[in-house]
């Protein structure tokens, strides 16, 4: 028997239930104003990447780590691991298979997280918009803070939609973490109706 | 006792951000080299203050929970039985007689206690990662304690101070002039202490996410970060104490501990990275010969 506040997890099989976590993701209130912007500001210039290599747009992605556009200098890392990144970068289209991967690895991110959809695949399904298998609005699944148009969007590109996330993040406008826990029944409802084979927890803590 | 109290704070704030500030100098030389502009220099700091601004913190147990604790543990007992000023009684900490020993062992201890708190994580990474660093840190610690054991020798005590004090004088006093050979073993072995390339497979970033900490999130990640400004600025501390004549003065300090940790940098940026195996050979070879070498000279 499930509450209002506990999670079904009904895509597991029945033994394997209990050793997964059935909370609901929860908002977390910001700070008094001006803590908040004095974190925020250390948020914005420390955004520690998860880079989603899904699609093409992975290859426009290492020339911001190397010499010529060394997006360093921001203060801005990769970073391997969902538990320390906070910022989500999809880099391309979706299909139905990684979608399932890429919410994961968000729900493993800890708040506050941010989203940046990279290439037109992400806004409308770009030149996969009647595929099969690939999703074509990404924010539809996941809250999206920037996205990035372009097939591919060049480097110069991407380093102006960090700034943008940035200016987001710095007038405390970039909640998108807790906009999942608000509306997580929807994002749910909507990811489950793509993803047919659930077979993970319903939320991955 | 008060006043003792106020001095440790002090000191223990002058390595934190002495050691961050170093991190963030060495990112910065790095990135020259690489012919990239690289982070500010401040940037150590503001990822600290990113990380413990986390709202949210998963955990999975009470182990997992120590295991940062006791890495800073490590972090500061390395550092508070280490005298940072010769001569000073605000900088001299809790050094005593038997102080290297201590010492060395915490060097060993926040290792440990992060294998215990990061096995607990659950992460494969994790433990690929603490199985590499346990690995690599038992084979440096053998150049490096013989090291230790010739000074020990040479100097007739385990005391820090007493070491620091038989190098004042002049700079051919010091260590690295009268014993040339447990200088080199011990350089060597701080070469893989401080996890620069080519012994940085152990936090290697490309194939293992980021080392021990791989679940490590939030405020945990932030106390790491603050244990690695402690620990770095505590280790080439030691080894200034050690080897190069100690210091006086803080400019003095600051100086000769960046000199130290260059040499570090200079091997990392020139050479490509080792594997656990063959750091180890690397450790159990020609720098144990230089150690033991240095030994039997001094027993002579």
């Amino acid at each position: 028997m499930h509450n209002k506040e506990t999670l079904p997890n009904l895509g597991l099989p029945e033994h394997e239930r209990d050793l997964f976590c059935d909370a609901r993701p929860r908002v977390s209130k910001p700070l008094a104003s001006y803590i908040e912007k004095f974190l925020n500001w250390s948020r914005a210039n420390s955004l520690w990447i998860l880079a989603y290599g899904t699609g093409c747009g992975a290859i426009e992605l290492r020339p911001l780590f190397t010499a010529r556009f060394d997006i360093s200098r921001y203060g801005m890392a990769p970073r391997p691991t969902p538990r320390q990144a906070s910022l989500l970068m999809i880099g391309g289209y979706l299909s139905v298979k990684t979608l399932k991967r890429v919410i994961r690895s968000y729900e493993q991110m800890q708040n506050p997280k941010f989203v940046i959809g990279l290439g037109s695949c992400t806004v409308n399904g770009g030149m996969y918009w009647d595929s099969y298998n690939t999703i074509n609005r990404l924010d539809h699944y996941l809250p999206v803070d920037v996205y990035i148009t372009g097939c591919m969007p060049r480097p110069e590109a991407i380093i102006a939609g960090f700034e943008q996330l940035k200016k987001r993040i710095k007038d405390g406008r970039a909640e998108g973490a807790n906009q999942y826990a608000e509306q997580f029944d929807w994002y749910k409802a909507n990811q489950k109706k793509i993803i047919t084979d659930w077979n993970m927890p319903d939320y991955n803590w | 006792m008060i006043v003792k109290a106020l001095y440790i704070v002090l000191s223990v704030a002058l390595v934190t951000v002495w050691g961050l500030t170093l991190t963030g100098i060495v990112r910065k030389i790095v990135a020259r080299v690489h012919g990239r502009i690289g982070p500010p220099v401040w940037q150590p700091f503001v990822d600290i203050i990113k990380n413990n601004a986390k709202r949210t913190g998963i955990s999975h147990g009470v182990m997992f929970y120590l295991g940062p604790v006791f890495r800073i543990a490590g972090g500061m007992g390395t550092f508070l039985f280490i005298p940072v000023l010769f001569g000073s009684d605000m900088f001299s900490n809790f050094s005593f007689a038997g102080d290297v020993f201590l010492v060395m062992y915490f060097i060993f201890f926040g290792q440990l206690g992060m294998a215990l708190g990061s096995g607990e994580g659950g992460h494969p990474y994790s433990a690929i990662a603490v199985a590499r660093g346990l690995a690599q840190m038992s084979a440096f610690e053998v150049p490096f304690a013989l090291s230790v054991i010739s000074l020990a020798v040479q100097y007739d005590t385990f005391s820090v101070s007493s070491i620091v004090a038989a190098q004042q004088g002049s700079i051919f006093s010091w260590t690295m002039f009268t014993n040339p050979l447990a200088t080199i073993a011990a350089i060597i072995a701080m070469l893989g202490m401080n996890m620069h390339s080519p012994f940085d497979v152990v936090i290697a970033p490309q194939e293992i996410p980021i080392g021990p900490p791989t679940e490590y999130q939030g405020s945990f990640l932030g106390m790491l970060h603050t244990n690695r400004g402690i620990f770095n600025g505590a280790k080439l501390i030691l080894f200034m104490n050690l080897y190069f004549g100690g210091a006086t003065t803080i400019p003095e300090m600051i100086v000769k501990t960046f000199c130290i940790y260059m040499i570090s940098v200079f091997v990392g940026v020139s050479f490509p990275r080792f594997r656990t195996d063959q750091s180890i050979r690397f450790f159990l070879g020609i720098p144990t010969l230089i150690g033991v070498a240095a030994v039997i000279l001094y027993w002579l």
